[in-house]
């Protein structure tokens, strides 16, 4: 293969590497906003605790991944959005710092007064991941102020009206994707709470998700590469309908398919994103001549060859583990069996 | 100061404190795993206590180790964009990998492992354990190959004014990465064993009789014998090929200015760098200095007025670090293989004094370990890429504030996150595991 196919190729894998990470943190980052507010008793906690801690090391672990192949595949890519985007960056990262101990130290001290600190600062750090996240990558999808000699981002750049849009959007599908997990996993009151809050936060995520797609397809160039292929349309179609289908399978209380139509609508949200700036990966708003491309900033051939080996052999066998273990531990969660796990 | 500076200063902190919890948890989890494959053999509940036991204490060491590491794998771009954009086509390979291979693996099973108890079979959780050991090890394997491309570059080609991979196999085979990672985890397996032996020790001084500890115990001196002992001979070799690879780095922490064959190797040395020479150098022992630098009496060993003096490291760092890490070193395995020959005669467990100083050996270990890194990595200066790329042209285009934003933050979470782990750990170890609350 040339090294415009391999870059290619690892164009439509970083996006599903990043797309797959947002996925897989909603749940998690959701039920962690909500834990203070749905949980109110010990047995509840505990439950809710039990549902997210086997699994946010390893779902934040495709952070690491996407991070990781973006500097791989894509260095230029990589060097020139995080130094940009420093400061949110940053906090990105003291929010990911926090958020672990918030899980794993809440009851290594069997105190009230101890718990309910790592409580909030697990919702509190929960409510910054996504939001950055989504202003982040909202700010690169409706452009950057790059010309000949770089890019130079002022705030306004990354605090935006469309950034902002994107910021809730993002946060509130992962409040979303956190009930209907809750909902899935456990059994009794925290299940009837998590799916009554799941159906009002659906309400909202459609507005969200209808207004995000309505701003950037009138009021930015993100969308407008698909007008030569119309067939790609289909992308930020089926997240509507995704999330659209969400309520039904919801209402007859079937929990799995609710919780997997609400993360298609987060994949292909983000995927919708990627669809548009296609081949762009950081779009100029002042000349689109200046967009770094992915032609722009693919790393070798041979390095290209060699990465696509060891996802291409690696990635399936992941896979495959991961779904091993989700059905090793697919108990339901009760007040009875949450009991103490320090 | 000046952003290079305080750049340098949030990598070194960053690094460093990452490099508290990860070699505890590459050597604990081999001990765990043991203790876990034990229990599924001998069906005694002694094993599955002291898994859970030791494996509670790793787990709050792992927590740490995950999120500072997160931390480290995106600082390469916010803090050293042109260093990235330089090199990211073959050092961001092996962290791409590491994510792919290492972190999926450790992080699935450590979940399954904690989360499974009462769940899923004891050979299930004993494979967990294993595959976690496994995941962590092997991440040592792939960050270690991007490091060693620093100090050693091999496999590549220069174009257009950047690096590109040219050749796969002699990244993964260069010689300087298998040194440094047989080094580093030989010296995290010292670092877990020294754990298990002190914690140990702390209870055994209280009880003695308890066959929960003194089983520990006895594992912990036995890994500590074989790492420490391991540990001393591959920095050995390790320091040979620093001489070849890196002379100026090998001249630098021996303190040696003019190259020599014959070299003597004083065992005091005082380094006045401003005349380049040394204040004292007393007990010379003869050849030693080209034996240990070649592997030859008569070996000729690097002195640092062979390099201009804006290639060179700065001596004190270096010679002090490696001058406390090596004493260190010698000093661990003294420890263990005197608790062995106690133990053999029967006389460890009530020797209050000496199981009392194996309890303050404890940050040994700790301090060997990183200062073994400000070493290899200070020794690199005043390259990034050693012989390639200044570190002075590789930092990001970025402002004051928003290095002051970042290092003052990074200060800020790090210092509450150790005081809650140390709380934590000593907690922890405390408890007496026979008694349940």
């Amino acid at each position: 293969m040339t090294q415009q196919t391999l870059a290619e190729i690892w164009y439509l894998l970083w996006a599903f590497l990043w797309g797959t990470y947002f996925t897989f943190e909603a749940y998690i980052v959701g039920t962690g906003i909500l834990f203070p507010f749905l949980a109110k008793r010990k047995e509840e906690e505990q439950q809710l605790k039990k549902s997210i801690g086997p699994f946010w090391d390893s779902n934040e672990v495709w952070l690491i991944v996407a991070g990781g192949v973006t500097f791989a595949t894509f260095p230029k890519t990589y060097a020139l959005l995080l130094s940009s985007f420093y400061i949110p960056f940053y906090l990105i990262l003291f929010s990911l710092i926090l958020r672990g101990p918030g899980i794993e130290f809440m009851d290594k001290i069997l105190s009230p007064s101890w718990k309910k600190k790592w409580i909030w600062i697990l919702c509190i750090s929960s409510f910054f991941i996504p939001f950055l996240f989504g202003v982040a990558f909202s700010a690169i999808f409706s452009g950057l102020p790059i010309d000949e000699k770089g890019m130079h981002l002022s705030f306004f750049d990354v605090i935006n009206g469309y950034s902002i849009l994107g910021g809730f959007t993002y946060t509130v599908l992962t409040l979303l994707s956190g009930c209907l997990w809750t909902s899935y996993k456990t059994l009794g009151k925290i299940q009837e709470k998590a799916a009554l809050v799941a159906k009002i936060v659906w309400g909202a995520a459609v507005l969200l998700v209808f207004a995000y797609f309505i701003v950037f397809i009138n009021f930015t160039t993100l969308f407008d590469s698909l007008e030569n292929a119309p067939l790609l349309w289909s992308v930020p179609a089926l997240c509507v309908l995704a999330l659209l289908l969400t309520i039904f399978p919801l209402r007859k209380k079937k929990w799995l398919m609710s919780f997997v139509l609400a993360s298609f609508a987060i994949f292909t949200l983000f995927a919708s994103g990627f669809t548009g700036m296609y081949p762009d990966m950081l779009p100029s708003y002042i000349d689109p001549q200046y967009s770094l491309t992915l032609y722009d900033a693919a790393g070798s051939q041979l390095n290209l060859t060699v990465m696509l080996w060891v996802a291409g052999l690696i990635l399936p066998l992941v896979i495959t583990y991961k779904i091993w273990i989700y059905w090793l531990l697919k108990d339901k969660i009760t007040e009875k069996n949450a009991q103490d796990y320090q | 100061m000046d952003i290079v500076i305080l750049s340098r200063i949030q990598f070194a902190l960053s690094t460093l404190f990452h490099f508290l919890f990860a070699p505890l948890t590459m050597g604990l989890v081999i001990l765990v795993a043991i203790m876990e494959t034990m229990h599924v053999r001998t069906k005694k509940d002694l094993y599955r206590r002291m898994a859970d036991f030791w494996g509670v204490l790793f787990t709050i060491n792992y927590t740490l180790g995950v999120v500072t590491g997160i931390v480290n794998e995106f600082q390469f771009g916010t803090n050293w964009s042109k260093y990235s954009t330089f090199v990211g086509d073959i050092f961001g390979t092996p962290l791409a990998i590491e994510g792919l291979f290492a972190f999926f693996l450790e992080s699935a099973f450590i979940g399954l492992w904690f989360f499974g108890r009462g769940r899923i079979s004891p050979k299930m959780r004993a494979f967990s354990m294993w595959m976690v050991a496994l995941g962590s090890n092997t991440s040592a394997v792939w960050i270690i190959t991007a490091n060693g491309f620093m100090h050693h570059p091999v496999g590549y080609e220069l174009k257009d004014g950047i690096i590109h991979l040219s050749n796969f196999w002699e990244l993964v085979t260069n010689p300087y990465a298998i040194y440094i990672f047989i080094h580093t985890l030989l010296s995290s397996y010292t670092t877990g064993a020294f754990f298990v032996i002190t914690v140990s020790a702390y209870h055994l001084l209280r009880t003695p009789k308890m066959d929960f500890f003194r089983i520990s115990f006895r594992y912990g001196i036995l890994f500590a014998l074989f790492s420490t002992f391991a540990v001393i001979g591959t920095g050995h070799f390790h320091g040979v090929y620093t001489a070849k690879a890196q002379p100026a780095k090998a001249a630098a922490f021996g303190s040696i200015w003019e190259s020599e064959e014959d070299h003597p190797y004083p065992l005091l040395v005082i380094p006045n760098v401003k005349k380049e020479r040394n204040f004292i150098e007393w007990l010379k022992v003869p050849y030693l200095g080209s034996l240990l630098y070649t592997n030859n009496i008569h070996g000729k060993v690097p002195g640092l007025m062979d390099f201009p003096k804006e290639d060179r490291p700065s001596v004190h760092p270096l010679f002090w670090s490696f001058r406390i890490m090596v004493g260190i070193g010698f000093l661990m395995f003294a420890l263990p293989a005197l608790a062995y020959y106690l133990y053999r005669k029967k006389q460890i467990f009530y020797n209050k004094k000496f199981l009392t100083i194996l309890v303050y050996s404890l940050p040994l270990p700790f301090i060997a370990t990183n200062l073994g890194w400000v070493v290899t990595e200070m020794g690199r200066q005043p390259w990034v890429v050693y012989g390639l790329l200044r570190t002075e042209k590789a930092v990001s285009p970025i402002s004051l504030g928003e290095i002051l934003f970042s290092l003052g933050g990074l200060v800020l979470f790090y210092s509450i996150l150790i005081i809650v782990d140390v709380y934590l750990l000593v907690k922890y170890a405390r408890k007496n595991p026979e008694v349940k609350e």
